[in-house]
Order: structure tokens, then sequence, then C-alpha cells
């Protein structure tokens, strides 16, 4: 065993006091200070903590830090290391069930606990899964496989681009829907990045995570999983679509359009929502109920389109008033092939920004307009600034949402470096990336306090 | 096992609980006194049974080490409760409802918690780590609570010895249930996340007055911090017990002190009475190995029973299961606590476990009173082979729910081969106790990754330790020996207020007694005019009491400044000095010529100290007392 392994996270001071008496972390011990003896087993050290503390598991189960300057002895009774593994388990294979791929990306679906240590342990497997959601095994017949095991926010190219190839090739397998786990910080770039690489699925492809960690009893965790693979596995909604819990209450999920959802809350269950439009579906334990009609359905053949072509040269500039025109000058100088604006209000910008979005456009730059305010279209023509902006070369991207405007340019300028072509791919909607229309109940964020909407929270749960 | 003889509690004495090897220890959860809390910025304290809405959560097991549920989680799990959370949005934040990480840990509270573990000669941690404890019952919406050690080990005397404390641990409290029928349990919210200190003893309590002195000693040095919360609901312990042979048995909720001597004792009874009932299975033959038990559907033969509960299940569909348990004759009416069967312990379960909530849940054949007839009770022993040696118990409910109920009967007649199963348990009202749960091990703690450990640096302790109050124990040895009478001489010593009245007594040379009344007796009379005596604080008494000894004010105007200090005037204006005027020397001259009228006075020597209270009163304190003084030299009395 390496030696920083057996010290895992010590350092200075507290390192050395450990190596002085012999002891290493998952010893069993007494540590003796100027004021108590403390029994219990030596834990690993948090990288980011301090030097002076030695942290022991106590036999009631709590831990406690102790300061290596009152530490006036250890004593080792003994070492048993904790052992990582999942005590293997089989997914009850059942061939009449729809086969179901579930592909792992990072992010714990669901988990076990080490209760001797306290360490949380990833559970990925068919045998791990169902071990801990066994309802999965009613529903079908499960294959995992884990592509990658990054947070969300490490995502990239590399990685949607594996994903999108590995899902095709499971497509062609004669799989009868995809399940992606998925971190949920950027499940939203994830999601519209695959709408666009992998088209014409004859399958469901869903993508889940969870919003509070598995090890918690009350985790979204494990019926976000029930409800994304129900959906992979018997709907009939062959599209890229995101899984995720439709209000705080252990009760339904929605299915959003991966090209129209975005995460709202940081930390809320029901964080993801379909911004401009109504969800795809409820789902629940027993049933999934469509809210709409107009989906891409479900085919028995095995074909699919993979396109993986992705320019990572585009980025997105956030606007704010008074923002300098040198941010725009440091894209063009850094090789920038396009840029997706989040403009103020109806898709402006202020006028000192024109000369430096002139030159991009003259340098050949696509670049285009969306909104900051994620709801409603650009709309240039309404006032002067706009018009303005127009003339400049900026595009509307209507009312494709920011990081899809960005997921999208990205890939139609992997396409091609033409501008018309790009301007084409851009403006003409793979699967509702732009709508014509924005359904009245499309926008609805309530508000509390209002006497009708406390009405309704306080007669449905929210 | 040895013979013994339950006698009545009043009866039972110190040497009875000895033969019994009676041990029992203390859990106590107090709440603590801040402004908001725990980990969030919800005001804490705010109680209120109004809700403007309602969320809906399930509790769900995670995987343990060996890959299996743990005990616990697997059985809060076979009941499948929906739990509801009736939230308040003025006192509930989406922290609470688990839709928000915490914030970082309230430091008013830990420095109350450092406090007490400093007066309760603990061992303050040098780094505290924040853990997830977890509870499926649904107490917490999150499935766990955060909790952390603050100190370890410790004491307080009691007798001529040490009662020593395991640990103090700072955690959030847990939701008030509001009900739990079949498989819906409600909670209310309240009182969730407010900062709650647990302190748990040794098991060291010999009797059960033991657990209850004990357990008021404990109290009391939390309360004379004045930093913790009173009232109903404010400070609640467990209390685990265990006799010779027996198991730790943990009881959980006791709201109030005087409560536990009769729990422990009929703990103590419960576990003698199933140590005697494993040995009569014995003699029976009946052992884990031996123990025969099995489950039929009998609901048609049933259909036309006089008995209300199961005709009318039957009636709406719902089935009937009995159990056989074989050669069990008369063990289900053993008794086990005062007025409570064995029957008990199993319908416990079935309620619980298989959500079979109305009571009646199960009937079976060693119950003497009418049930199912005579007729139908042999029609089914016929039917399903039972013998009358064998007790038949049956159970009612929709399928999965009476299957259950089944299994858990069966399971618990099993562990009575064992003696006493370990569990958690509730308090009742008359003083017995319920099963509420599998006992939970120190399995289930885990770090909370959300929150940094945090160091109690030596400069935070210096300070707690600089401003802390005295320790009860030492308070009243002290205030004895002032010579006061023995109720000041322990009030004060429980009293917030004992360093103040150590002050007066030291710095303003007061009398003892005389200060324990202001300090003791002057509040409740104010409370009884309605004024919120918890407005009243050291520096008052002690301002007041100065300007007494300064002779600045009487000792009849000492209750009109406290009651001007509650109101939150200014109480110094009273005794400080103003310009008196001629108005006012006129003034004092009428009221005293008003005295003369009215009040004979007897004690000559007294004269001037009742004339000079009556003008202070009338007055109420708007002139200087050295200035009245001044004025009535100069009248002639």
């Amino acid at each position: 065993m390496a030696s920083n392994e057996a010290y895992k996270g010590y350092k200075g001071e507290a390192l050395e006091t450990l190596k002085q008496f012999k002891a290493m972390i998952w010893c069993d011990v007494e540590i003796t200070t100027d004021q108590h003896k403390f029994l219990g087993i030596i834990l690993p050290r948090s990288e980011t903590a301090d030097q002076y503390h030695i942290v022991i598991k106590l036999i009631t189960g709590y831990n406690v830090g102790i300061a290596t300057k009152k530490i006036k002895n250890i004593k080792v009774f003994g070492r048993k290391e904790i052992c990582y593994k999942i005590p293997k388990n089989e997914f009850p294979s059942d061939p009449s069930k729809p086969k179901v791929k579930l592909f792992g990306t990072g992010g714990t679906i669901a988990s076990r606990l080490d209760y001797r240590t306290g360490a949380v342990i990833p559970a990925f497997s068919p045998g791990d899964l169902y071990g801990s959601v066994p309802e999965l095994a009613d529903i079908c017949d499960l294959e995992t496989e884990e592509l990658y095991g990054v947070f969300s926010e490490n995502m990239g190219l590399e990685q949607w681009k594996g994903t999108a190839e590995a899902i095709g090739k499971e497509i062609r397998k004669g799989t009868k829907g995809i399940v992606v786990g998925h971190g949920t910080d950027t499940m939203h770039h994830t999601a519209a990045i695959l709408s666009f690489m992998v088209q014409n699925s004859p399958v469901p492809i869903v993508m889940v995570g969870s919003q509070r960690s598995s090890d918690r009893p009350s985790s979204d965790a494990a019926l976000n999983l029930i409800h994304a693979v129900k959906v992979a596995a018997e709907s009939d909604i062959a599209e890229v679509t995101v899984c995720m819990f439709g209000h705080t209450s252990d009760d339904y999920g929605l299915l959003h359009r991966g090209t129209r959802v975005r995460k709202m809350h940081s930390s809320y269950r029901s964080t993801f929502r379909t911004i401009g439009d109504v969800p795809l579906a409820m789902v629940d334990r027993e049933k999934i109920t469509p809210l709409r009609q107009d989906y891409r359905k479900r085919r028995d053949d095995k074909n699919v389109t993979i396109n993986t072509a992705f320019e990572e040269k585009v980025s997105i500039l956030y606007y704010y008033p008074d923002m300098k025109p040198d941010l725009v000058y440091s894209l063009i100088d850094n090789g920038y092939k396009g840029i997706v604006i989040a403009g103020a209000g109806l898709g402006h910008v202020n006028k000192p920004l024109f000369p430096a979005i002139k030159k991009a456009i003259d340098s050949n730059i696509a670049v285009y307009m969306t909104v900051q305010t994620l709801w409603g279209y650009v709309q240039m023509y309404v006032y002067d600034t706009g018009r303005d902006i127009m003339e400049l070369g900026v595009i509307s991207a209507a009312n494709m949402l920011p990081e899809v405007a960005l997921m999208k340019l990205s890939w139609a300028l992997g396409q091609t470096s033409d501008l018309e072509k790009v301007k084409e791919i851009m403006l003409s909607p793979v699967v509702d990336e732009i709508t014509e229309r924005e359904p009245s109940n499309g926008y609805l964020v309530f508000q509390g306090g209002i006497p009708e909407v406390d009405d309704f929270i306080a007669n449905f749960r929210k | 096992m040895h013979e013994f003889t339950f006698k009545p509690f009043d009866e039972m004495t110190d040497e009875d609980y000895a033969a019994l090897g009676f041990k029992a220890g203390l859990e106590i959860h107090q709440q603590l006194l801040t402004e908001k809390k725990l980990f969030c910025h919800c005001p804490a304290g705010k109680y209120s049974p109004e809700y403007h809405s309602e969320i809906l959560r399930h509790m769900r097991p995670t995987l343990s080490e060996l890959g299996e549920y743990d005990r616990t989680a697997l059985m809060e799990f076979k009941t499948k409760k929906d739990i509801i959370y009736r939230i308040n949005r003025e006192s509930v934040c989406t922290y609470e409802l688990d839709d928000s990480p915490p914030f970082l840990i309230n430091e008013q509270a830990l420095d109350i918690a450092i406090e007490i573990g400093l007066l309760t000669n603990s061992t303050i941690v040098d780094e505290i780590h924040i853990a997830r404890k977890q509870y499926l019952d649904g107490s917490i919406p999150a499935g766990f609570q955060r909790t952390a050690i603050v100190s370890v080990g410790g004491f307080v005397p009691y007798k001529d010895r040490k009662i020593n404390l395991i640990q103090m641990s700072l955690e959030e409290d847990s939701c008030r249930e509001f009900s739990d029928v079949g498989h819906k349990r409600i909670y209310l919210t309240d009182r969730l996340g407010m900062p709650l200190l647990e302190t748990v003893t040794e098991p060291v309590l010999r009797t059960p007055n033991e657990v209850a002195e004990v357990n008021d000693i404990l109290r009391r040095l939390v309360r004379s911090t004045g930093k913790v919360r009173t009232g109903i609901g404010s400070g609640r312990q467990d209390l685990n017990v265990s006799i010779d042979g027996g198991t730790r048995i943990e009881i959980k909720g006791v709201p109030r002190i005087p409560e536990l001597p009769l729990l422990s004792y009929n703990e103590a009874m419960r576990q003698w009475n199933l140590l005697k009932l494993r040995d009569e299975l014995k003699r029976r033959g009946i052992d884990q190995e031996s123990f025969q038990a099995k489950t039929d559907d009998v609901t048609k033969f049933l259909k036309n029973t006089q008995y209300q509960p199961i005709y009318n299940a039957i009636s709406e569909g719902k089935l009937v299961y009995c159990v056989t348990l074989r050669n069990f004759k008369n063990i289900l009416s053993w008794k086990t606590q005062t007025d409570t069967f064995f029957s008990k312990e199993i319908s416990d379960r079935v309620r619980v476990i298989a959500c079979l909530t109305t009571l009646p849940n199960i009937i079976h054949s060693d119950y003497p009173g009418e049930t199912i007839s005579s007729s139908e009770g042999k029609t089914l022993r016929k039917a399903i082979g039972a013998t009358d040696d064998d007790t038949i118990v049956l159970v009612w409910g929709n399928e999965l729910d009476a299957k259950t109920g089944a299994q858990e009967i069966i399971i618990r007649a099993k562990e009575a081969t064992i003696g006493v199963p370990a569990e958690t348990r509730q308090a009742l009202s008359d003083g017995t106790n319920g099963f509420e749960r599998i006992l939970p091990g120190p399995q289930r703690m885990y770090p909370d990754t959300d929150l940094p450990p945090k160091q109690v640096s030596e400069e935070r302790l210096e300070r707690i330790s600089a401003a802390l109050p005295k320790q009860i124990w030492l308070r009243e040895k002290e205030y004895r020996e002032l010579k006061i009478p023995e109720y000041y001489a322990l009030t004060i010593a429980y009293s917030q207020f004992a360093n103040v009245f150590e002050k007066v007594v030291k710095e303003l040379n007061i009398k003892p007694t005389f200060a324990a009344t202001v300090i003791l007796d002057y509040p409740k009379r104010l409370k009884k005019k309605g004024f919120d005596v918890s407005k009243i604080k050291e520096e008052h008494f002690f301002n007041i009491l100065k300007a007494f000894s300064e002779e600045k004010i009487v000792r009849d105007a000492i209750i009109i400044a406290l009651e001007k200090a509650i109101k939150g005037e200014d109480y110094e204006d009273f005794f400080l000095s103003k310009k008196v005027d001629e108005i006012k020397i006129d003034e004092i001259k009428k009221i005293i010529e008003k005295v003369k009228e009215t009040t004979e006075i007897k004690n000559k020597d007294k004269k001037k100290e009742i004339y000079l209270s009556k003008i202070m009163r009338s007055l109420r304190g708007t002139v200087e007392f050295s200035q009245v003084k001044q004025a009535l030299e100069q009248i002639e009395l």
C-alpha cells in the first residue's frame, strides 16, 4: 500500500504524529490526550483541511477531530481496511422485458454507505442498482456501462462525442431504450448537444440525475431513475429528453425536451423546467401521461443518425450594462469562430460594442443573438438599437435558449465553415430548439404571496 | 432465573432494583435559546399549527455495509408510509425541506453548547465534525439529522458519587408527529431545525428515582445558564433501561421528568416478565429452532361472523389471516407491564409495521372476552389443523397489509424465545411503553459532506470560560453558607441570575436574603400584574440595587424601577438627579400634609422613611432622592 494511501489526506504535524505512533487510517486506536481517552477508528482527512488535527470515528458513530499537539499517545489495536467493493448481486435478467441500456457519465445515481467508516460508495453496476433500486427489475432488462466518471462541470467535447457514439452503437444493436446518468449542473448542455448529435432515434434517450445525493433516504435519485427507466422501456417518445422531479414531493417526474430544458435552481429537486413551452409528459410509477402529442414516435427499426462534428471555438457572451468591447476583441484575437450573445431584453447590447461586433462579423465569426431573460423571443425590430445590431450582421436565434444556441452553433460550425450554411442549420430547428409560437402557458413563473397562488400551493402539493 | 416478586411501584425498594440488576441511562434533549435555527436562518421558536402547504416524501433505506438493508431501515421500508410535511412559510425554508444545502452552523448555538459542556466538566472537542444520522421514520425530511459532538466525558455530582457523561452533541430538532393512520403519517415542521443539545449519561443510574433526580440536576444546570428554552416540549429525554439478562431498551421522547420513575419501573417489569415468558417457553420445549407457526387465509370461514371488526373488513373485500402459534396456549395473555399483556407487544408490531392502525388489529384465542363465537373458533381450528394447545391469532386488512401483519405476529412471537428484543419504545401516558421501532445501531452515522469541520479555537474557549456561570452544585454550597433560607439558596443557585446575586452581595454589600427576595420574588409579583418578566436582565438588578445601596432610591421604589425596566423605559432616570424646583417642593409639602392627615405613624424612628417612601411613590421617582431628603429637612414633620 502506498504511504499516501495509508495516511490519506494527512500532512505536516498530523502526519508526523501518526507516523510517530505507527498509526494509519482505518486503524482501531485509543488516542490519549491530556484531557480524554478517545476510542475509535482513524479516518482519512479531507485534502483541504488543516494539518493540526486527526479525525477519529468514535464507537458511538460520531467523528471528532483531535488536536495533534494535545496527543500524548496512540495505542493501535488493529487495522481493517475498508473495502470499496459492493458484494456481487445479480440483476434478475428477464428477456421478456424491454432491454434498456444505462450509460453512466459520472455523478452518483445510487450509492451505499460503509457504516464502519461512514464512506459513501457509488453503486452503478446492474447488480448494485438492483440492490438499491430493486423496482428497476420490474420494468426492464437492464444493462449498464460506465462511459465516464466525471462531475458534470467537467463534461466536454470528448464525453459528448463518446456518449453520442455509444448511444448510436446501442441503438443499432436493437436496445429498446437508453438512459444516460449525468450530473445535473450541465445536464441541459449535454441534453442539447445530444439532441443534435443523435438524430432520428427510433427509441427514447432519457437523461437523468439527482439533485439531492443518493445516500439520503429522501433522495430523488431512486425515483428519478425509476421514472427514466420507465420512459426508456415503455414510452413511445423517441427523443432526447431529461427526466427529473416535477415538484419537490415524491410524486411525479417531468419529461422535458432536450432542447428546451434548463436547470433553474441550484439545489431544489424540481430544478429542471421546460422554458417557453410545456413539458412532454408527466411520469409516475404507474403511468406516463403525455402533455402534448407532437413528439417523435418510437419505431421498430435500428436506424439512427450520429453526427458528432463540433467546433470548440465558440463562446457565449453574457451582456451586462457598460460591457467593454475588449471582451469581443479578445474573442476575435483568440480565433473564435462563433459567438452567442445573451442579450438584454429583446436582444440588445450597448452601442460601444458595435464596432467590435462589426469587426467580429467582418472576421467571419458567426454571431447569434439570444435573450438572457430565457423566456421570450429575440425581437430586434422593435427598437433602433436592435435594428442597428441586425445591421451589423448579428442573427437572431429567436427563442433558442442561450446554452442551446451555444451547443447548436458549435455543432453547426463543426459541419461547415460557410456561414450561410451555418445560418440555415441554425435557423432550421431539429427538435423545437426554436418554436414558432410560445403558448400562453409556456411562461408560468408563479409568485408567492399572491393570494390565488398561495391558494393553489395550499391545495396542490408543490 | 432467580426468584423475584414485583411489588407495586410505591413499594419497590432500592434493594429490589439492585436484585433485578436495574441499570438506566439518560439522553437529555434540550432546545437552546437562539434567535435562529441551527443550520439555516429561519427564526427559532415560532410554533404554530397553521400551515400553508404540504409536501410528500418517502424514505428509502440505503444499502449498508454488507449490501443488505439494516434492520431499522428494512422495517421502516416495510411500512411504506406516505410522509406528509405541513409547511408554515414563516418558520420553514427550503433548507429544512432538504431542497437547499445547509448554511454554516449557528455560532450562538455552538457557544451555548460549549458553555454547557464546560459546566459539566466535559472535554470540548478540538474540531467539530458534522455527521448525518439516518432516520427513516420521516421525522426529518432529509432522512437524516445533522448532528455533531461538541464535548466528550464530563460528569455531574450526585449524592456521594459522580454521574459520568458519555458525550454532548449539538443537533437539529425533528418534526412533531401530527397523526399516523394507515399508510399516511403527517408531521408538523415548526420545531424542525431548532438547535438541540443532547447530553448522554453512562448507564449508571440504579433506581427509577435516581433517573428522575439526575435528570433534574442536568435540567437545572442547563437552565441556570439562562440560554436554553423552557416550556412544553423544549426539553425531552430518552430513557435507556435494562435489567440482568435483559436488553438495553430505549424509551423515546419523555416530555416530563416526573414521568420517568414509573416508566423505568414498568420497563424493568416488562423485561423481567419477558424473561420469565422465555423460560416458560423453554419449559414447553419451544426455542429458536423448535418454534413453529403457520399462516392460513381464513376469510371464507368468517363471512357470517358476528364479530363486527372482522365482519366489516370482509364486507369491504379485505382478507383475514390466521396465525397458528404451536403450543403457545395462554402465552399471549402473559402479563408484561401494569395492565398490559404480551398480545400488546404483537399488536404494536402489527400496527407499526403492517400499518394496521385501527384497533383492535388482532384477536387471539388466549383472550377471555367475546370476539368470534366458540363455534367459529372450533371450525377454524379444525380447518387449519390447530390443537387446543395452540394459540390462534387473527389479523385482517388488504392482502398486503394482512400478510405483513401475519408475518410480524410470527416474528414477534418467535422473538419471545430469546427474551427481550432490541427495540426503541415510546412512552405512553399511563406510564407503560409501546413499540416504536427496531433499535438502530451506531452504524447509521456518516459524515456530512456539505459542511467543513469546525475548529474550536482557544480564544473561543477562553472567552466562554471567562464568562462561565458557577456550577449549580458549587453555588448551592456557597449560598447555604450565607445562611439564607434553604429555599432561597437552592432557587437562586439554579437561577440564571445567580451571578448578579453574588455580585450585589459582594460588591454592593446588599444583605443576601434581601437580594434573593428582590431577584426571585419581585419578578413574581410583577408577573402577577401581567408584566413580561423575561425582559429583566442582570444589569437591571445590578443597577437598581446599586442605586438602592447608594441611597438614591428607597426600598419601595425598587419594584417601580424594575417595572420601568420591563417597559423599556429609562429606569435610571428614575433615580438620577433632576433639579427640584419650588413647585416640586410645594408638591412635596402638600403630600406630606396629606400623609400627616391620613397616616398615623407609630414608630417615630421610621417616620422619615415612611414619608420618603410615600413621596417617592406618588412622585413616581421624578425627583432625586437626595433632593427630596433635603426638602424634608426644610419641613417641620
